[in-house]
């Protein structure tokens, strides 16, 4: 039943007459290594199926049997020990454990209906534990504002730079890239509607409100929520990790004062910085590609552009771009701190931290639309 | 089992060049308990990640189980050698039988019921209750997380199997169980055992031999009695000050053989 070529090692059952039957011999290497071979298993298994616990076995010439190959036989047998069986007792010990360790299967768990309708439940609790969490964490930050106020010396000062430095400086080189090219797409795809109509000078209109008011602080802060809030839930989360959120609470410094607050007032002064600068860029991006495609000159593009864009506007703007930075920290911060300690956990919580701090951007963004409508326009 | 032959260790930084270990020869023989022992910084842990290939020596050669380190790390090398790191390094996401049953399922050839009572036998061999199997790492024990991690580590039954400081942050009472059961599963599984250890209760119960590291080479190795006999500064604050004579009761009740 066995290919010659095939090494003298390999587990394989052998049927031997004998006076009192027919005697399976159990043959090669009994071990996890040998059943990882692609086929074998089935094969042996094939073997396996026409054989009894009452036949006689002999497991004395097989060259080796650990603890799974002694779990394969085990199962085979019906967990019982067949009444006819010659063994090494080096392979009794083994077969002894197995038997000893062998426990039963647990019952699969069902679904139903109950179940189900608990699990709703448990899901808005955990909605709304999130939700009190995170209120009490903005809670937290306005009293440790307060204390700030109160004794500013004692502040968090050289977090406070590192983070401005980490979260707003390096992400300048990025942001621009963004900006100029969707500066550029825009003012390409507009142009071409508008040459239809010979209203061509209307793309400063166009491109000043639209990068002005909502895309450049909207892009700034989708990308600092992808760059940063990510990294604040993976390094609050790691602190979790390695207990070193612990040993902070021991020494009876606040998490929310050295590790929320300085984030967030990096993002609230990073942020609208960021935002202005991604709309010069954008709006350089626009102005080339107008240039180009309509030929409006940067001179009018520059004189033109007071005149389309009211300075509310950029009041807005700034004003918008200091909520989605607090936003974003907070968030980040939320879900960091809620990290369980393991790996799976860190990571769970960083994708929903930028998950949901992108989601609450644009949600924020559409209040300010609607409740700043009248500005401006 | 283990053959390490003229092994040069060099960690270059920008400003100085350390050598580690310098002609550097060790072997170990099949059955065998060999202890590791040094000062701190005198590369115990670099010998022993080098042993399981994560680490390339500078110079010279290491075979283990007849071949040369490098090939060991392909599929299925959980059957070949097995390591119990310091800490456990159980896989946080997975619970205990998972962690446990990890090897054998990545061979992606076995039934998973066979995979699940196979990893259940060992869960249990190490001293663990079967209802501790859904468990999480994070909910585990320090000596809870070793005998789990142990379980990984013989699920295939290797013939080597390598600790990194093996009773490290258990509290005398689960060291002792750990010592114990480490003795009774060397015995019943004929593993060849090297161990990176500071513990001299441990160190005592259950080397058959102690390789001393000192002045970037094996000084000595040797058993227990007779490195003691060897004369070295390092070997007389180690073993004969204050500590190593308390340690030493050992020797006068526990016969060496395991």
């Amino acid at each position: 039943m066995h290919p010659v070529f095939m090494p003298d090692f390999t587990p394989r059952i052998e049927q031997q007459p004998a006076p009192e039957g027919v005697r399976l011999r159990v043959l090669g290497q009994w071990t996890a290594a040998q059943f990882a071979q692609p086929r074998l298993l089935k094969a042996l298994r094939a073997g396996l199926a026409g054989t009894s616990v009452r036949q006689a076995w002999d497991l004395r010439e097989a060259e080796q049997l650990d603890h799974v190959g002694a779990q394969l036989l085990w199962d085979q047998w019906g967990r019982q020990w067949p009444p006819k069986l010659e063994l090494l007792p080096q392979q009794k010990a083994v077969l002894e454990r197995v038997a000893r360790f062998t426990v039963a299967a647990p019952r699969p768990r069902k679904t139903t209906w109950m179940g189900s309708f608990l699990a709703l439940g448990a899901w808005v609790l955990h909605a709304g534990d999130h939700f009190k969490s995170f209120v009490r964490l903005i809670g937290q930050l306005a009293l440790n504002l307060g204390t700030l106020a109160r004794a500013p010396h004692e502040g968090p000062w050289r977090d406070f730079t590192g983070h401005i430095y980490r979260i707003g400086a390096t992400a300048l080189p990025i942001t621009a890239l963004v900006g100029f090219l969707i500066g550029v797409v825009l003012a390409y795809l507009t142009s071409q509607q508008l040459r239809q109509f010979g209203a061509d000078a209307y793309i400063v209109n166009i491109l000043g409100i639209a990068l002005i008011r909502e895309l450049g602080p909207m892009l700034a802060a989708i990308l600092i929520a992808g760059r940063s809030g990510s990294a604040i839930t993976a390094q609050i989360g790691v602190m979790r990790v390695t207990d070193e959120l612990d040993a902070m609470r021991v020494m009876g410094i606040s998490h929310s004062f050295r590790l929320v607050m300085p984030r967030a007032m990096a993002l609230a002064v990073a942020m609208p910085l960021i935002s202005v600068w991604t709309t010069l860029c954008a709006l350089a991006g626009g102005m080339l590609a107008a240039d180009v495609s309509l030929g409006i000159t940067p001179t009018f593009f520059l004189n033109a552009l007071p005149q389309a864009v009211s300075i509310g506007n950029l009041g807005l703007a700034t004003s918008k771009s200091v909520v989605f930075g607090v936003l974003i920290a907070l968030i980040g911060c939320h879900f960091g701190l809620r990290v369980q300690p393991n790996t799976q956990s860190l990571g769970e919580g960083t994708t929903a931290s930028v998950v949901s701090s992108i989601t609450v951007v644009i949600l924020v963004d559409a209040l300010f639309a609607v409740l700043f409508k009248e500005v401006g326009i | 089992m283990v053959d390490i032959r003229k092994l040069w260790s060099v960690f270059e930084t920008p400003e100085k060049r350390f050598v580690v270990h310098q002609d550097l020869d060790l072997t170990v023989q099949r059955g065998e308990v060999l202890s590791i022992v040094g000062g701190s910084g005198s590369g115990k842990t670099v010998l022993l990640r080098q042993i399981l290939g994560l680490e390339t020596p500078t110079k010279g050669e290491i075979f283990v189980l007849g071949q040369p380190v490098g090939q060991l790390g392909r599929k299925g090398a959980a059957s070949r050698i097995g390591m119990l790191f310091q800490h456990g390094a159980l896989f946080s996401a997975f619970s205990v039988l998972e962690n446990i049953a990890f090897p054998l399922r990545e061979l992606k050839t076995l039934p998973s019921a066979l995979v699940r009572e196979a990893a259940m036998v060992k869960l249990q061999m190490v001293g663990l209750k079967p209802e501790d199997g859904d468990k999480m790492p994070a909910d585990l024990s320090g000596g809870m997380i070793k005998r789990a991690a142990l379980a990984r580590a013989l699920i295939m039954d290797p013939p080597l199997l390598l600790l990194d400081e093996p009773t490290a942050g258990l509290d005398p009472d689960s060291s002792d169980g750990f010592v114990t059961l480490l003795r009774s599963l060397h015995r019943e599984l004929e593993l060849t055992v090297i161990m990176v250890t500071h513990d001299l209760d441990t160190l005592f119960e259950l080397s058959t031999r102690i390789a001393v590291v000192a002045d970037r080479h094996v000084i000595v190795a040797a058993p227990p009695k007779d490195v003691i006999a060897f004369q070295h500064p390092f070997i007389h604050d180690f073993f004969l000050g204050e500590r190593g004579q308390r340690a030493m009761e050992l020797l006068r009740e526990y016969p060496f053989a395991v």
